[in-house]
């Protein structure tokens, strides 16, 4: 079987992120970049089904230059070939541009399966999956914690507000990935020399016949700018006797935080 | 010259990092507490090869240099400093002294197993009587025919209880200091080795040390791993290897020391203000901060040099030296920083403390350290 797998090279969620100057992005300097999250479980379920069926893994990318680590790290973890789709174009897109970007380099690929997280922990948009879905004509399951494959289709477990939703998906399918659905494993010495000698393939827009003005590939979505959040407020201790106390915590509760 | 790291060093660090916060952080406290050693994580650590960083690819190992193992074991000891010297036996006394002295049928043999750690392994020199003075050791052994016959006793082996390998080191001749000594390696289970009396320690608790006992012990001839007679050679050259990995120990732990201690002072406060505000505290987080950098660089230096199959002897004694009395005077400051709340078990201050006295003994102490450099300096004059 084989599966490909959409990786995303995002801020560590730790990281202190600054909005830029301009308020158009945020100040990539000094920051710690690693994969999405989610995309690492989507690349450990790829390993997983690669060890059950003798398949191949291939990861693919679509970002700067630094976003090669994301790649290197997937090879590490046991992908057997990645893809770098790297463009100036790139930053002009949004996200259905960006998964227009994706099938179009997915499609020539032999793809039985196409992973990804559920969402990037950068923007949270949650976007490119199921658009990749609609611009490769495949049927999709979102948020899967739990996928059985057979032959030519597939059971996806999705979680849902208060419940576990199976649906039957016919293959080749774009299956995005909760974090529940396993354990990611650590990349181990040899694998990462491994990685460290594989050839990346390295794609542009041009390469995949796409240039901006191309249908699809123009920004439909314009983001105005970034505003950080409210600063949090220090919490208040109130002091006194109880009943004393009560009364002004709910006093506090109906008029001040507004939630009585 | 090139001052950062590699891209696969980076993911070196950034996975043991990884690993070491989530895996073995959260159980450093209770590992000290208890003394357990933790077989499941040197499993965990054997999948990665993190056992066998240097061992080449093709017998099961890392296949990588010594500066991916440098940075590993400070990554480990950052989180526990126990599991850091497990590791450095491991990977520098035990699988390097088999890599370069040893035959094919003993690399095949043992190598994988190591460096997968499915089985661990230990380094038996010092003796009672011999520990600075290695070379005055008195185990004995004797060419039977068709066998070895080992006696004597080795002390303070750390992994001694849980070792399945171990490197030993007896009189094959001339009983005069450095000549005449073999190393041999001994299994769990060959007639006449026994673990003797098991040490308490002040700190790397979670790690054993030793007695290990041989009375009449019997080895099989193809045991002896390098030249008879020429053991102290094979000795010497493990413990350049050995001084490095221990010098990153002692990185891990006072960067442990400076993190804590860094956290602690922002959230401390004293005289309406966080402690971290006073120039006391910021002179002493400092001091800790760039005598750790210093101590990096020494380390990754010595590293590098050997990685470039160049003699790193002074190096590596200079970088032992430097970080394992870094180390020390760190976790001396953070605890200060801590103030009484440092003097308290359930604070993870005094244990690094605890954790860091060693690396200023093993491997070499200070004192031999020094001794070392200016053997060098003043050869050369």
């Amino acid at each position: 079987m084989h599966v490909v797998v959409c990786v995303k090279h995002v801020p560590d969620t730790e990281a202190q992120v600054r909005i830029r100057g301009d308020g158009r992005g945020i100040e990539e300097s000094g920051l710690n970049f690693v994969m999405n999250y989610y995309d690492e479980h989507a690349v450990e379920e790829a390993l997983r089904i690669k060890e059950r069926t003798a398949g191949t893994v291939t990861v693919i990318t679509a970002g700067p230059a630094r976003a090669v680590e994301a790649l290197r790290a997937a090879l590490a973890m046991g992908a057997d070939q990645a893809i770098h789709i790297q463009d100036a174009a790139l930053e002009t897109l949004d996200d259905l541009g960006v998964a227009r970007v994706l099938a179009a380099a997915i499609a020539p690929l032999p793809h039985d399966l196409v992973l990804c997280g559920k969402l990037a922990t950068d923007y949270n948009a949650s976007i490119v999956g199921p658009a990749l879905a609609e611009y490769l004509g495949l049927p999709q399951a979102t948020a899967v914690s739990r996928l059985e494959l057979r032959e030519g289709s597939a059971t996806a477990h999705r979680e849902i507000e208060g419940a576990v939703e199976v649906l039957e998906i016919a293959l080749p399918a774009v299956v995005t990935v909760e974090r529940s659905i396993n354990e990611p494993r650590y990349p181990s010495l040899p694998g990462i020399m491994k990685a460290k000698r594989t050839p990346i393939t390295v794609r542009t827009l041009a390469d995949l016949g796409l240039a901006p003005g191309t249908a699809g590939v123009d920004r439909r979505v314009e983001p105005l700018g970034l505003t950080p959040p409210p600063k949090r407020q220090a919490g208040r201790i109130i002091e006194g006797e109880p009943d004393v106390a009560v009364r002004e915590l709910v006093r506090l509760l109906r008029q001040e935080a507004k939630l009585l | 010259m090139e001052f950062d790291l590699g891209d696969e060093h980076r993911l070196v660090q950034s996975t043991v990092r990884e690993w070491a916060s989530s895996r073995l952080l959260p159980l450093a406290a209770e590992l000290d507490r208890t003394g357990r050693y933790p077989p499941e994580l040197i499993r965990e650590l054997g999948d990665l090869a993190l056992t066998g960083v240097f061992v080449p690819e093709a017998y099961s190992g890392g296949g990588m240099d010594t500066i991916s193992y440098v940075i590993a074991v400070e990554e480990v000891a950052r989180a526990e400093a126990a599991l850091a010297a497990v590791l450095s036996v491991q990977n520098s006394l035990v699988c390097y002294p088999i890599l370069a002295f040893g035959t094919e049928e003993q690399k095949q043999r043992y190598l994988p197993d190591l460096a997968r750690g499915r089985r661990l392994g230990c380094y038996c020199l010092t003796e009672p009587t011999a520990g600075s003075d290695a070379g005055a050791l008195r185990t004995t052994a004797r060419d039977d025919g068709d066998s070895w016959i080992l006696n004597g006793t080795k002390i303070f082996v750390t992994n001694g209880v849980e070792a399945d390998v171990l490197l030993v080191y007896a009189r094959t001749g001339e009983a005069s200091r450095g000549h005449g000594i073999s190393a041999f390696i001994a299994e769990k289970g060959d007639y006449g080795l026994a673990v003797g009396k098991v040490e308490h320690k002040l700190g790397i608790r979670a790690s054993s040390t030793c007695e290990i006992v041989l009375q009449d012990c019997r080895l099989p001839k193809d045991r002896i791993v390098g030249e008879r007679d020429r053991g102290f050679r094979v000795a010497m050259a493990t413990l350049d290897g050995g001084r490095i990995g221990i010098a990153a120990q002692a990185l891990g732990i006072a960067r442990a020391a400076l993190e804590d201690a860094t956290a602690y002072a922002k959230e401390r406060r004293q005289f309406d203000r966080p402690i971290a505000e006073f120039q006391a505290t910021q002179w002493k987080l400092a001091d800790m901060a760039t005598r750790i950098h210093a101590g990096r660089l020494l380390t990754h230096r010595a590293a590098w040099i050997r990685d470039q199959g160049r003699r790193h002897t002074r190096e590596a004694s200079e970088a032992k030296l430097f970080a394992s009395e870094t180390a020390m005077w760190a976790a001396t400051q953070a605890l200060q920083i801590y103030g009484g709340y440092g003097y308290i078990q359930d604070y993870p201050v005094e244990r690094h403390l605890r954790d860091a006295k060693i690396t200023e003994i093993y491997e070499g102490t200070s004192e031999i350290q020094r001794l070392v450099i200016a053997r060098h300096l003043l050869r050369n004059q």
